[in-house]
């Protein structure tokens, strides 16, 4: 379902996606008495138009690595470059989709979109990329509806427009498909994977679903448990679009099991 | 990404089949309450007056209109516009019958209640009648008290509790204060207020002000400091600046608060408002409820009780309205 609409989308001015280098970077958060490490000495580097999947034990530290790549917040120690530039703050080419989609409740879905255009003072200007959005991620029809009155897939794809619409080069999902039923999860990985082949950007995806990062990456990234370190760094060298079943992937997926210690359930 | 399509399919938008019930020949609510009101019509005509008085005629032919006319509604039932609406208040309509019945009985025919206290309905026509003017002015001129001092007050509220939830600074130096003088009644500035404003009027609306904008500016804080964090996040990533976080972010998602405090501020502006008519500013309606205890008219004084009672319950009505408007994208708002 290649519209003409999304396809305008992929046209983007900087086709290009965002290079990433994780320079030692530590983390830790202020509690009462003393400070909790949550990130130890990360250092890896992601490719432009990379697929990068992070896997990781509960409370690692995988939402916090991303909210500092996001610029939400600087790190303790270290330092995240962009394109080779320290990153120092948030930026609409770096756009996040969390897993609760957190629309706007008091804005319309196309206002919702519209946030980032909005934000920047380009709404003028963008009105075509805020309706191409919509329609991009199939909902056209929903333009006027509010946020409650939508279904948690579709709320997630609002989200997603939102994001999108900014043409960002690199895209952020923590847990994008956590809280959603297994059908609408599957049918929006097979989504995301193809905006991601036809727009370019880089990708970094959190998620907890084995299969979803072997199904979706370019390269998985495993963190071990909280200080999260990085434990391992498998490429996932497999064509698209992939089949579930795929033995290599079946493989991949042991050998992911034992990393996170769950080998005895295999 | 054939989802997509099975998604929007799936949820289309509502589709509300209109139920075709025939339209019921009568309309028995309406029915029983014109026998009620006509019942009513007659009692206040024909059985006589235990003592003189006025405007009895008026009050009968009033209720007997008002019988006739839903005797009429009743019969040509649904061909008559806005009579759906109608059709629920039927019970209300019988019950408000029988009270007046009853009431004019004890009152104007039988005599069974003390005189100067239980004016008889008609009593209340009789001060509509000839004393409406002073009492449209009454409401003109507490409206004009009213209006500017809830709006000033509204404003002000909002504005300081939009820099006390967002502003560090402000938050600092005006928390204590506020925990200080948030309690207090505005009521007890009254003297100090008489005293230091150059008149009544400037100092009623001080006080209005102060009653109003106190609840406004305490749930305004409120709901700013309590704005789900993730939307500043998100905001912020998509280039948002500090301006855009305050007055895109922190105060819509702040608004059911802050009507909860205009509500509160409304109240509270309404007894400020009585209490200032009746203590310094010699007009309004406040002023004419201790006029007619002066006099001991009690007709007049039920009368402006009664205008005064719809006037607020007309402005929270109104403010209601403004709230469902400005807050449709709420899912089960109380509804008034
Ligand atoms: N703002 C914060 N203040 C204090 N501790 C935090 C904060 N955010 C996260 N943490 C802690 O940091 C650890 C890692 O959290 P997070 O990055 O959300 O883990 P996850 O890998 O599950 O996404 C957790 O123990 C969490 O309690
Ligand atoms: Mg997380």
């Amino acid at each position: 379902m290649v519209s003409a609409a999304a396809r305008r989308l992929d046209a983007p001015d900087n086709a290009e996606g965002m290079r990433l280098d994780f320079l030692g970077v530590n983390h830790a958060f202020a509690l009462e008495d003393r400070p909790l490490p949550v990130l130890e000495q990360i250092r890896f580097n992601v490719e432009p138009g990379e697929f990068v999947a992070l896997l990781g034990p509960s409370g690692c530290g995988k939402s916090t690595l991303l909210r500092l790549v996001a610029g939400l917040e600087p790190p303790t120690q270290g330092q995240i470059l962009e394109d080779g530039r320290p990153i120092t703050g948030p930026d609409p080419s770096r756009v996040v989709v969390f897993q609760d989609p957190t629309l706007f409740p008091w804005r319309t879905v196309r206002d919702n979109v519209a946030l980032g255009p909005e934000a920047q003072g380009l709404l003028k200007s963008h009105r075509t990329r805020i309706d191409d959005a919509l329609a991009l991620v199939g909902l056209s029809g929903f333009a006027k509806a509010y946020p409650h009155q939508l279904s948690g897939g579709m709320a997630q794809r609002v989200a997603l427009a939102r994001a999108l619409v900014n043409d960002p080069r690199l895209l952020i999902l923590d847990e994008p498909l956590g809280k959603l039923d297994s059908l609408t999860r599957i049918s929006m990985q097979g989504e995301l994977v193809e905006l991601w082949q036809r727009s370019g950007f880089t990708t970094l995806l959190v998620t907890h679903d084995i299969e979803e990062a072997l199904f979706m990456a370019t390269r998985v990234i495993v963190f071990s448990e909280r200080p999260a370190r990085v434990k391992a760094d498998i490429p996932i060298d497999r064509p698209y679009p992939r089949h579930r079943g795929d033995p290599k992937l079946v493989e991949l997926r042991r050998h992911l099991l034992e990393l996170l210690g769950l080998a005895q359930t295999w | 990404m054939d989802a997509t399509i099975e998604s929007t399919t799936t949820l289309a938008p509502d589709q509300v089949a209109s139920s075709e019930d025939a339209p019921p020949r009568l309309w028995l609510g309406g029915l029983g309450a014109g026998i009620a009101w006509l019942a009513a019509a007659l009692v206040v005509e024909f059985w006589p007056n235990f003592d003189d008085w006025a405007y009895t005629t008026e009050l009968a032919s009033a209720a007997g209109a008002l019988g006739g006319g839903l005797l009429f509604a009743s019969v040509a039932g649904r061909r008559l516009p806005g009579i759906d609406r109608l059709r629920s208040l039927a019970p209300w309509l019988v019950a408000l019958a029988l009270l007046l019945t009853s009431w004019e009985i004890f009152t104007a025919k039988l005599n069974l209640l003390p005189r100067p206290f239980f004016a008889p309905p008609q009593a209340f026509l009789e001060v509509y009648f000839e004393d409406w003017r002073r009492l449209g002015e009454c409401v003109i001129r507490s409206l004009l008290l009213l209006a500017p001092g809830f709006f000033i007050g509204a404003a002000l509220g909002f504005a300081s509790g939009v820099a006390l939830g967002w502003s560090r600074i402000a938050g600092y130096w005006g928390h204590p204060i506020l925990r200080l003088i948030g309690p207090l009644p505005a009521i007890a500035w009254l003297p100090i207020a008489f005293f230091a404003f150059p008149s009544s009027w400037s100092a009623s609306v001080f006080l209005i002000a102060l009653a109003s904008g106190i609840p406004v500016a305490i749930l305004t804080w409120s709901g700013v400091a309590g704005v789900n964090s993730a939307f500043y996040d998100i905001a912020r990533t998509l280039g948002a600046s500090q301006r855009f976080l305050v007055l895109k972010v922190a105060v819509p998602a702040a608004m059911p608060h802050v009507f909860v405090g205009l509500f509160m501020g409304l109240a509270s502006s309404f007894s400020v408002l009585v209490v200032a008519e009746m203590m310094g500013v010699k007009a309004g309606l406040g002023w004419y409820l201790q006029w007619a205890q002066g006099w001991a008219a009690y007709g007049n004084m039920y009368a402006a009780l009664l205008v005064m009672a719809v006037m607020c319950s007309g402005l929270v009505t109104l403010l209601f309205k403004i709230r469902d408007r400005l807050l449709a994208w709420q899912k089960g708002l109380l509804r008034w």
